[in-house]
């Protein structure tokens, strides 16, 4: 802000408002430049120049004003933007505060704000009544993809969202209180007060820059003696200066949840000129309350009358807002349209501020007393049983067209603005969002709190308690605490109307707006029950009253009225749409706050993951892992990368990062047993010091996971799981055994990230690990294949296993994580120096599947049981029970012609097939063709020197040596069915 | 044999916090998952040389060695400082001659040391527990969420924490601390 006094606005009004006029700020609509001063809205700002035209309704391209002062604007949305990067459609004017250097537009507007060439659609809206879109673009079906959706998202949504990454930060905070509550005027900050004396911790919370709610607008509050305003802010001060309270302002809290958690959107910097780098754009506060008073207030009507849209027309309390708080004048010749006295005060204000109050047309015959008689003493008209019943003017309202009630003699009178207001509608957002339960209140039309769901109360205006004083007790007793606090106040809440006025009823086709911002009128309401909608929620969603930002704040009550007229049924019979959440718009930047970048999902690494990177890694994402997917050389593509992995590993040896595989310590006197339950295999016969390799299934009989499982002692097991069914199989074992097997004494712990984990496959690799190892003798006689032990390597404490999933002679060295990388440096330089290689799991997958070892999720489904699989063998004979026994019986498990797990090889060996490619056995079949099955892993084998696959194929063990065909779009691959082991088939060298 | 293994720790050289919030990776130490049944809850204490905890939420402290309760059968067991290892606290475990599993994951996990006014709001961040002094008390211990991953969390002062994780999901879990440290001084 500058502190150079310049021209912020004709409309100011010397001595009105809070604002002080020693800092300005500059800014600019549509490309003028205009001065604010610190404080002010973009609303109050734009309004002190005289600025109302700022938008374009959407449907009909109207040109609209400013109608409110607050959240619940329907039509001053703007693209607001500080600099490229930071560009935001559809924000509220009477939110956003001005910063220095805003640069602001209009929007839904081409070429311009006031000449607009959509607004065509407004003399064609008899074509775009309610329910249009679903009409017109049912027939004929074919046009829906061609024109109808593109032309209804070019249609759709106003504003231009933002095309630049959001240099912007957003921050998270989890927040738990005794006490939460939303809303800080009169009631809110005595309840504040009241809750804070016990002791309780406190969250306050308000939406506006500063506490003080309906205080902002209205004068006549006094509250222990004090002006209304300033006992607000002087009460914030001090509940500030209490450790148990915690203020929170330009706060919204958006959603109530359930047990008592709600959503709080803060927006920090919004309203800064030149925001620090750490502070962040908005803060989300995710807040468990365990009590929560709602004070949210009321909000006030617009009058639903013909052409009741045009810039200049105004709720009442906007205009005291901007007149007693900002200091803005609306106009120079006001006019008033009401069903309420609660206009009458904003005439008044305005009148004393000098500005020419051109009449006050009341609808009601007889209004308040008190108010006449004041309108007399200042000497303005009063026009009772009157209507406006039409307005005139383009760009800005000229005058209002005046009727009394019933009779058809017109006259106009003209106006630069008009106030409306048909009274208050009690704020129960949060509170139905809490799922409470609204009754109606027949004497004031009006929906009220009634049944509770959670820990809440409502108090004040939003709970329909009109009398200021009857308010504070209601907050004091809310609160919970003893204190004093005593308000009066001459402003009336109660009373007015709801639904059309005169001159916009069923026998009329005027434009009388009900939801500003998705242009529904009256008529479209009325059009909906015609045509059948006879349900609230129908008639919401064919007219698109009270959708997207709005949420029944302004529309709601008038266009159930409006229904219920139409359906002959009282409101309550016609009933309520459901509030949702957010009660404002939320940005996206504060939901996923700092969930972007690295921090949007963790990627998991390995203790090797550096050195890998440095030897030219490239790594692929299994599950949240990085893993070393293969090892290019300089001018290697992947595939001959992976090819020369392949062959290396066969000729001399390789070195695999196996440490994301999963890990589960299995202990305790039970664990054999145990084991026997959950795998399809029997434990009990496996020694001390062996491995064997253990199907997993289902109670389905189908296969849930594989590994090879390590007894390094009869009371403790060392299960291995995929890498990513490492937590799931964990969460399944640890099931079973506290809901079936509670009995056993046996206990599960996660050992996956406590072991580095490095393969030595291939022909050498006895020889590269022996001098790493101490304290086993690693020779074949003495550690045959599927062996186990626990030794040191390099001095450190290991785990060895000799383990293969090459076919080759293998080990598997397990090493605490952190000492990963050093070992792992020692066995690189020595498999390097004797000719070997690293191998990523691109190799692994090729080498696996040359041995046809199956990879659980790839060559299964969720299908596939173990004898489908080839595994048969794998399945205990013995058991008399374990998960999956009983499912492995069902009839369909063991009928003739299931699909079977089977090698592929094609005609031409050059030809690798797609993985997920059908097979069939006549390509000449015409379609739908019979499917026999698909296939599930294919590869180019160098070490064979031909394409290999493996395919789950109906009946495919029965049909080994016959020839199926692969119809791909551009030709058919003729196939030979074999069994799925394709190197070293009588598996010898996995002895060596 | 050529030469002996060394170790790299996972958050070597990580750096972050701020004015509010000092985060500091911990020095390696041994931990133990340990499981047992109640009846053999008093011969395991006895063995280790401190209380093993027995209410929700609650560690105990002894001669460098903490307990932190993390369900009604298991316990992770930290021992600090060069002297102890994780053999020894699986011999103490094994000296009870009571039922029991013992398993080292003292490389499973890692810790952030996170101290200063601000480091409760830092936690906040990404962990919905109320870290209030009321309700988690100094000497308080957790197994919770923070952001997408789970750790550990145990109040060790007024204004410190110790922030106990997997290593592979250390990165993360510094990271958002860094960024709830910046917005924790605010």
């Amino acid at each position: 802000m500058s502190a150079s006094v310049k021209n912020v606005g004709a409309f100011r009004i010397k001595g009105a408002g809070r604002l002080t006029p020693a800092r300005t700020a500059r800014f600019t609509f549509d490309g003028k430049s205009y001065t604010a001063m610190e404080g002010d809205t973009v609303a109050s700002a734009l309004l002190a120049h005289g600025v109302h035209l700022v938008g374009r309704s959407f449907k009909y391209h109207r040109p609209r004003g400013i109608l409110t002062a607050g959240p619940e604007e329907p039509n001053a949305l703007l693209d607001v933007s500080r600099d490229a990067a930071r560009r935001q459609p559809n924000v509220r004017a009477t939110v956003q505060e001005v910063f220095d250097g805003a640069k602001i537009s209009s929007q839904n507007r081409w070429p311009s704000l006031s000449f607009d060439v959509g607004a065509v659609n407004n003399l064609f809206s008899p074509f775009f009544a309610a329910g249009f879109y679903y009409k017109t673009f049912m027939w004929p079906r074919q046009a829906w993809t061609k024109v109808y959706e593109p032309f209804i998202r070019r249609a759709a949504g106003l504003g231009v969202a933002p095309t630049e990454e959001d240099p912007d930060r957003y921050a998270n905070r989890f927040a738990h209180c005794d006490v939460l509550i939303a809303g800080a005027g009169v009631a809110g900050l005595t309840a504040a007060l009241s809750a804070a004396s016990t002791g309780a911790e406190v969250i306050l919370v308000d939406e506006q820059p500063e506490v003080g709610g309906a205080l902002h607008f209205d004068t006549s509050t006094t509250i222990d003696g004090q002006d209304g305003y300033d006992w607000a802010q002087d009460t914030a001060a001090k509940l500030r200066a209490m450790p148990n309270v915690r203020v929170l302002t330009r706060t919204t809290a958006f959603g109530y949840y359930n047990h008592g958690f709600l959503g709080l959107a803060e927006r920090v910097s919004d309203h800064l000129d030149r925001p620090g780098r750490d502070v962040p754009r908005e803060r989300l506060w995710q807040v468990r309350a365990k009590r929560v008073i709602i004070a949210t207030g009321s909000i006030e009507r617009h009058m639903v009358f013909a052409n009741n849209d045009r810039p200049g027309i105004m709720l009442a309390s906007a205009v005291r807002t901007f007149l007693n708080h900002y200091g803005v004048a609306v106009g120079r010749n006001v006019g008033v349209y009401t069903a309420h006295d609660s206009a009458y005060e904003a005439a008044f204000d305005l009148k004393r501020a000098g500005v020419h109050i051109a009449a006050i047309v009341d609808c009601r015959d007889r209004p308040g007393e008190a108010v006449l008689a004041e309108a007399r003493a200042l000497g303005i008209d009063v026009l009772t049983g009157h209507s406006v019943t039409d307005t005139a003017g383009r760009l800005r309202i000229r005058s209002m067209t005046v009727a009394r009630n019933g009779n058809f003699d017109i006259r106009k009178i003209e106006v630069d603005s008009l106030i409306v207001s048909a009274g208050w509608t009690p704020s129960v957002h949060l509170f139905s969002q809490s799922r409470g339960k609204l009754r109606w209140d027949e004497a004031n039309r009006r929906f009220l709190p009634d049944t509770y769901a959670q820990d809440c109360v409502s108090v004040g205006g939003c709970n329909g308690t009109d009398d200021v004083a009857e308010a504070i007790d209601e907050a004091i007793a809310a609160g919970g605490g003893r204190v004093a606090v005593h308000g009066e106040s001459r402003f009336n809440w109660t009373g007015g109307m709801i639904g059309a006025a005169e001159g916009a009823g069923p026998d009329t086709t005027v434009k009388a707006f009900i939801d500003f911002q998705h242009d529904v009128t009256a008529k479209d309401i009325r059009l909906a029950v015609r045509e059948g909608m006879h349900s609230i929620e129908h008639i919401k969603r064919f007219t698109t009253n009270g959708m997207a930002s709005d949420q029944g704040k302004l529309s709601n009550m008038h266009g159930l009225a409006i229904a219920a007229e139409m359906l002959d049924r009282p409101i309550p019979q016609v009933g309520l749409t459901t509030f949702r959440a957010p009660y404002t718009p939320v940005t996206y930047g504060t939901l996923v706050a700092h969930s972007r970048g690295e921090l949007f999902d963790p990627a998991r690494k390995t203790p090797m993951h550096e050195l890998e990177a440095a030897e030219g890694a490239a790594f692929e994402d299994v599950g949240n892992w990085k893993r070393a997917w293969y090892f290019p050389r300089r001018g290697e593509d992947m595939a001959t990368a992976v090819n020369r992995e392949c062959r290396t590993v066969r000729d001399v040896a390789g070195v695999f990062d196996a440490s994301t595989l999963g890990k589960i310590e299995v202990v305790g006197p039970d664990a054999a047993q145990f084991l026997n339950l959950l795998y399809t295999n029997a434990w009990d016969t496996l020694q001390p010091g062996k491995c064997r390799y253990g199907i997993m299934t289902r109670e389905d009989g189908f296969i849930y996971d594989d590994g090879v499982v390590g007894r390094l002692a009869e009371d403790r097991f060392y299960v291995t799981t995929t890498t990513g069914g490492a937590p799931r199989v964990l969460h399944h074992m640890e099931d079973y055994l506290q809901t079936e097997f509670p009995h056993l004494r046996v206990w599960l712990t996660s050992t996956t990230e406590q072991w580095a984990v490095i393969a030595v496959q291939g022909p050498k690799a006895r020889e590269i690990i022996r001098p790493f190892v101490e304290g086993v003798d690693i020779s074949n006689e003495t550690f045959p294949h599927m062996s186990v032990a626990e030794c040191e390597v390099m001095g450190v404490p290991a785990r060895l296993f000799r383990m293969s999933f090459t076919g080759e002679l293998g080990f598997e060295v397990n090493v605490p994580a952190d000492y990963g990388p050093t070992v792992w440096k020692a066995i690189w330089e020595r498999t390097k120096g004797m000719g070997g290689c690293l191998y990523g799991t691109e190799a692994m997958h090729v080498l696996r599947a040359e041995k046809g070892y199956i990879i659980v999720g790839q060559d299964t489904d969720g299908t596939v049981t173990p004898d489908d699989a080839g595994l048969g063998w794998a399945v205990s004979k013995k058991k008399t029970d374990f998960v999956g026994i009983r499912g492995l019986k069902r009839p369909d498990l063991m009928r003739e012609g299931r699909k079977q797990l089977v090698g592929l090889v094609t005609n031409r060996p050059s030809d690798v097939l797609e993985e997920g490619a059908q097979i069939v056995a006549d390509p000449n079949q015409p379609k739908p063709m019979t499917m026999l099955g698909h296939v599930t892993s294919a590869y180019w084998s160098e070490n064979c020197g031909r394409s290999i696959a493996m395919a789950l194929v109906a009946g495919g063990r029965a049909r080994i040596g016959q020839t199926l065909y692969v119809p791909m779009k551009d030709r058919t691959i003729a196939v030979e069915v074999t069994d799925t082991v394709f190197f070293d088939k009588d598996g010898g060298r996995i002895h060596g | 044999m050529a030469e002996l293994a060394t170790r790299t720790l996972p958050l070597a050289g990580a750096h972050g916090g701020s004015a509010g919030v000092r985060l500091t990776p911990a020095a390696p130490a041994e931990r133990l998952s340990l499981r047992a049944r109640a009846e053999d809850v008093a011969a395991l204490s006895q063995s280790l040389g401190l209380d093993l905890p027995t209410k929700p939420k609650t560690s105990a402290s002894a001669s460098g060695r903490t307990a932190l309760w993390l369900g009604p059968d298991e316990w992770l067991v930290i021992a600090e400082g060069a002297g102890s290892s994780s053999s020894d606290l699986k011999a103490a475990c094994a000296s009870s001659g009571v039922l029991h599993s013992a398993v080292d994951v003292s490389h499973r996990n890692t810790a952030i040391l996170v101290e200063g006014p601000g480091s409760a709001a830092a936690i906040n961040a990404g962990c919905p527990q109320d870290l209030s002094l009321k309700s988690f008390p100094v000497g308080a211990c957790t197994r919770t969420i923070f952001g997408k991953v789970e750790i550990v969390l145990l109040r060790t002062g007024e204004e410190s924490f110790r922030v106990e994780v997997w290593r592979s999901f250390s990165d993360y879990a510094f990271g958002l601390l860094a960024e709830g440290a910046r917005d924790a001084v605010l």
